[in-house]
């Protein structure tokens, strides 16, 4: 039977009051129910070497098209929608550019709907949007997509569980300890205090590190709206980087 | 600088990260091809329908500089055009199927002898890594684990070039994970 919302907001609350202040969600997070099961309950092993997690996959110009980064641009028609563009750089924990890596989007339409047989949201699909996107990061670790404000949607953790607007990201470091896959927010968005996957990330600090900032620089007359964030990716500690472990 | 927070991949990433041919590193017929395939379970045994797998590995020769080419794009109209069937890249992807099943081709990587795995899952927050060895080898994750652990890291050969590699992300035969941190 699923709980309303004042449960989980409660949940929330509790956790929230014990947060240690980590970077990343535990993937032990009640208030996000389908997290019961698929989390492991035994501590992580640091293994003695890590030669290849030390050293990743490599993508270059063949594997993009530069259209790929225009969630606009991929049908005969415009989608529906408020057009944005999303810009930001992808930087390691010392603030050095990630370069010529690969960085994947994907989303909602405007009305909040994904093209996906198991998304069951009654509202109306865009012929003229798939929403997913990709580029490379450039010589300074910049990506660019432009795209359309993604809705809000439902979802089945509880009642009357709606998840804030967001973007889904996927982003390759130089080593694949440095993979991360996650979601790019809006700002101000109503919703945050009630979904408990962005409120799994219990520290504060760490949350807002995943809303985007209206940047109206980065707007364009007569156009689209500018949003700007920036990725920073985690591990292996330098440490291990030096050590080569 | 503070990292970007881990965000679980949901439940409708299909249309996004999964390509064609994703789990073939070597094309159908390539010296010494070996099957790697399983299943991913949850803490209740039941089968994982919406995980993600990544795989990273060197190549038989052991170089891990990794090549570009996994999901090359027709230049012409934008389309998929895939692997060139020549070129090892190193990695891998892989969505599991409806039963909770996957299954890569690849080689048997060189010097550094495990197939790095990356796993993302609706319900998970933040990725997993673990590892695929084919055989005991004595190597030092392997040395540093107690048997039943070790056993979760190890492959089982089916048959001739066919293993089977399960992932348990929870319970009593749960798979080692690793720290990388
Ligand atoms: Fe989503």
């Amino acid at each position: 039977m699923p709980e309303p919302q004042d449960v989980i907001s409660r949940e929330i609350a509790e956790l929230a009051a014990k947060s240690d202040g980590a970077d990343h969600p535990s993937r032990d997070y009640p208030p996000y129910r389908s997290s019961g099961l698929r989390h492991p309950h035994r501590p992580l092993v640091a293994p003695p070497e890590a030669y290849a997690e030390l050293r990743g996959p490599v993508f270059g110009a063949s594997d993009v098209t530069p259209l790929d980064g225009d969630l606009t641009r991929q049908h005969l028609g415009e989608p529906l929608g408020e057009r944005i563009t999303v810009t930001g750089r992808v930087l390691d924990r010392d603030g050095r550019p990630v370069r010529n890596q690969l960085v994947e989007v994907w989303q909602a339409n405007a009305s909040g709907r994904y093209p996906h047989l198991r998304d069951q949201h009654p509202a109306p699909l865009d012929p003229n949007f798939t929403g997913t996107g990709r580029c490379l990061t450039d010589a300074y670790g910049g990506y660019t997509f432009t795209t359309i404000k993604p809705g809000a949607y439902p979802w089945k953790n509880h009642v009357n569980a709606w998840r804030p607007a967001h973007i889904h990201f996927s982003v390759f470091g130089t080593a694949f300890a440095q993979r991360l896959v996650t979601q790019m927010y809006f700002p101000g968005d109503p919703l945050f205090a009630y979904d408990p996957i962005l409120q799994s990330v219990t520290d504060e600090k760490a949350r807002e590190r995943l809303v985007a900032a209206y940047d109206h620089d980065l707007s364009q007359p007569e156009w689209s709206l500018g949003y700007r964030w920036d990725i920073v990716l985690d591990g292996p500690s330098a440490t291990w980087m030096e050590e080569g472990r | 600088m503070r990292p970007t927070p881990s965000q679980t991949v949901g439940p409708f990433y299909g249309y996004a990260l999964p390509f064609r041919d994703g789990g073939d590193l070597v094309p159908s017929g390539h010296p010494g091809a070996i099957s790697v395939h399983g299943y991913v379970y949850d803490g209740a045994g039941a089968p994982v329908p919406d995980a993600l797998l990544e795989f990273w590995q060197a190549d038989a020769a052991g170089n891990l500089d990794g090549r570009p080419g996994s999901m090359r794009r027709d230049e012409v109209d934008g389309s998929f055009a895939g692997r060139d069937g020549v070129t090892f890249t190193g990695f891998g992807r892989v969505a599991t199927d409806l039963d909770g099943h996957w299954a890569i081709r690849t080689v048997p990587p060189g010097e550094v002898p495990y197939i790095a795995v990356c796993v993302f899952a609706r319900g998970l927050l933040h990725h997993l890594y673990t590892r695929v060895y084919l055989e005991d080898s004595g190597e030092a994750l392997l040395a540093s684990l107690p048997g039943d652990r070790r056993a979760t890291l190890i492959a089982e050969p089916e048959r001739d070039g066919v293993y089977r590699f399960d992932i348990r992300i929870q319970g009593d035969a749960e798979t080692v994970f690793l720290d990388l941190g």
